[in-house]
């Protein structure tokens, strides 16, 4: 546990400061409407999709490919190129197996950079919007996160990383003759750079298929450390700069502590039903411990859980152990994570997400009251509401609706790996992973199918990009209207009461939609197999 | 539109000369100051790669301490899990079977797999039950066998490098 607090309490901290960076780096008085942001914004994401698809579909005639990696199908082309366009990082391939080293750094990696700079230049814009500036224009902000934000921090964190074992060689497969004279092919490769805005950018794609549970992405306990609080840094300044770019620290502690109860809430449900030894073992001669199927030695007891929840809080989606193995109710963690999507969320989007459920609670209060409901000063109605709950209803529609689907049609109820409720968890996972852009799987199901990469890939771009556009419509309806002041009946947005509104929402309305699937995956495969 | 087309074709240009052509060479440049695990940390005998500290070999003889088990067969160049539930029956087979082979009491380490198949360590636990096998195999006292592990052990997670370790006894004799 102390290993756990002190990774939240230090990101907690550095984020303090990343924020005010990020901030002085962001801050503009940039003109500009919503309608032109929005528009540089979807031209530059269309670039970004067919320049990974074009990389991705050539790469076996592209230089650096030293293990002469052959062509890709092109449903798996669509769904990399849509993954890691959407920030989602979802892999239907095996990188070790199936990417040059051109593709990794030229597609991939490119992509972890820009595609996380889009989310903190939306939230940059929204943020502008509602604090009464102009909205700005989006290269500009997309290009200045890249440089002055991510690219220095991940060029630190990829430093760190060399020092603690993690490679950076252009040299391909080397072949071993071991002790016992059997020979052993090791994929190596450029993984320092990947794996640090792997982490940063709540990317999640990792250079190996194992993703940092993989011993070259991740060798020991130090690299573990820097890892997992790599994933929650930035997600968090986002909060901060939220607030100092709208003016609203207060109102952005709130949100702050919101966030942090979830996910300490998540973090001590996970630590503690992952400490429970694999079910399969119970009454053979084995010395008791907690469950370790999945799980890598060198990084300590807590390690597994703290990152399992931590990659699914916010849209990162790595993982340094195995999620279709964990206990069935510490799985449950992960996909409640994912459901949220906002207990800080991915780079920019988390806060983005944060901002649909806080104005859904602003407005029923308004409505318990009887007055129209304002949001930092202006009034939110029928128009905006209407945006904000059609972004909210996306998420369910497409975990549910793909779940069902898959469950009943061949093309997914044959490709679960375990039986039962956990094939049932498999498929949902899927769902929930790519709908939240999260990018994390339980790895067993086999999802490298024309269905699965057709079906998730759709998911992904229309969860990515809904619930992107229409808060930034949102915010620019917002923005138009004149700020009325202060009575004795507005509610403030700083307040504790403020945040148990906000916790209630995300609890009410995020997580009671999803019971039901809970029930029939994770918890029952919990009755039958622990209840004997 | 055509302008808006050329200002996104010239950002991603701009973007992708400097994030994987520059970052990546200043990371890649950074490597040479720790040349040694830049290469993947890489293990050689008489001029030859024998493997990687950080990557688990697989090691059946009775000489030797194992590994833990691998859901992929050690491959290097295709890792991966098991994927299986903790409550799933071939979890139950494998564990039956490594405890047929090795008897009982064993660490739980010795009977899961890990998440990369490629876990380099064991537990302590594991290394001090192996101990037995290892010291009749090689003919030679379990006292000295425990204290190469000894040597070998991370004293604050409890983990022994199995390869390390098995080079170890290798120069020992």
């Amino acid at each position: 546990m102390v290993f756990v607090t002190l990774i939240i309490g230090i990101s907690a901290v550095l984020s303090w400061f990343l924020g005010r960076y990020m901030t002085y780096i962001m801050d503009s008085s940039e003109q500009g409407t919503w309608q032109s942001y929005l528009k540089q914004f979807a031209v530059f994401n269309v670039i970004m999709f067919a320049v990974s698809f074009a990389v991705l579909a050539f790469q076996q005639y592209l230089p650096l490919n030293p293990d002469g990696k052959g062509a890709l199908t092109a449903d798996l082309i669509f769904n990399t190129a849509a993954s890691f366009t959407t920030n989602t990082n979802l892999q239907h391939y095996s990188g070790e197996v199936s990417m040059s080293y051109f593709s990794q750094l030229f597609a991939l990696m490119w992509l972890q950079f820009v595609s996380a700079a889009t989310g903190i230049a939306v939230l940059t814009a929204i943020a502008r919007g509602l604090g009464g500036k102009g909205f700005g224009n989006f290269y500009k902000d997309m290009m200045r996160a890249t440089f002055y934000i991510l690219l220095p921090v991940s060029f630190v964190v990829a430093v760190l990383l060399i020092f603690t074992g993690v490679p950076m060689t252009f040299g391909g497969t080397v072949e071993a003759h071991t002790i016992e004279g059997a020979l052993q092919n090791i994929a190596r490769g450029p993984a320092a750079a990947f794996i640090a805005i792997k982490q940063l950018g709540s990317n999640g794609g990792g250079f190996f298929g194992p993703n940092s549970a993989h011993p070259f992405e991740n060798p020991n306990f130090w690299s573990n450390a820097v890892e997992t609080m790599s994933i929650i840094i930035i997600p968090m300044s986002c909060v901060w700069m939220f607030g100092r770019l709208t003016g609203k620290m207060r109102h952005a502690a709130v949100i702050f502590g919101v966030m942090l109860l979830l996910l300490v809430m998540k973090l001590s449900f996970a630590a503690y039903f992952e400490s429970a030894p694999a079910g399969a073992l119970a009454g053979l001669d084995v010395q008791t411990s907690s469950n370790l199927e999945g799980k890598e030695l060198r990084f300590g007891t807590s390690a597994a859980p703290l990152w399992a929840v931590v990659t699914t809080s916010t849209s990162n989606g790595s993982v340094n152990n195995m999620h279709d193995s964990l206990n069935p109710l510490t799985g449950l963690v992960p996909l409640t994570g994912m459901w949220l999507n906002e207990t800080f969320g991915g780079v920019g989007v988390g806060m983005i997400n944060m901002l649909i459920y806080i104005l859904t609670g602003v407005f029923i209060c308004g409505m318990m009251v009887g007055r129209t409901p304002e949001y930092l000063g202006r009034k939110v109605e029928t128009q905006e509401m209407k945006l904000v709950l059609l972004a909210l209803l996306v998420h369910p529609l497409c975990i549910l609706g793909g779940t069902a689907l898959f469950t009943i049609m061949p093309w997914g109820a044959e490709t679960v790996h375990n039986t039962g409720a956990h094939g049932f968890t498999e498929i949902l996972y899927e769902f929930t992973s790519s709908s939240a852009n999260n990018g994390s799987g339980f790895e067993g199901l086999g999802d490298n199918t024309p269905a699965w990469n057709i079906a998730t890939g759709i998911v992904m771009l229309v969860s990515r990009y809904v619930p992107i556009v229409l808060p930034l419509m949102a915010a620019g309806s917002l923005a138009a209207k004149r700020i009325s002041p202060d009575t004795s009946g507005t509610l403030h947005t700083d307040t504790v009461l403020f945040g148990a509104v906000i916790l209630g929402s995300i609890i009410f309305i995020g997580a009671l939609l999803f019971m039901p699937v809970a029930v029939l995956g994770p918890v029952s495969e919990y009755m039958a197999g622990a209840l004997k | 539109m055509k302008s808006d087309i050329i200002q996104g074709v010239k950002a991603a240009f701009i973007t992708m000369a400097v994030c994987c052509v520059l970052y990546t060479g200043a990371v890649y440049a950074v490597g040479f100051l720790a040349k040694e695990k830049a290469e993947g940390s890489l293990i050689y005998k008489d001029g030859r790669v024998v493997g990687s500290r950080l990557i688990a070999q697989n090691f059946k003889g009775e000489r030797y301490f194992h590994p833990r088990p691998s859901a992929v067969d050690y491959n290097a160049a295709g890792a991966g899990g098991s994927n299986l539930s903790p409550y799933s029956k071939e979890i139950r087979e494998r564990a039956e079977k490594i405890i047929a082979e090795n008897g009982s009491g064993l660490p739980a380490d010795m009977v899961t797999a890990s998440g990369s198949g490629l876990d380099p360590h064991i537990s302590l636990d594991s290394a001090v039950f192996q101990a037995e096998r290892v010291a009749k195999a090689r003919n030679t006292d379990k006292n000295r066998i425990i204290a190469v592990i000894d040597e070998h052990t991370d004293s604050y997670l409890k983990i022994v490098n199995v390869l390390e370790l098995n080079m170890a006894l290798d120069r020992v004799e």
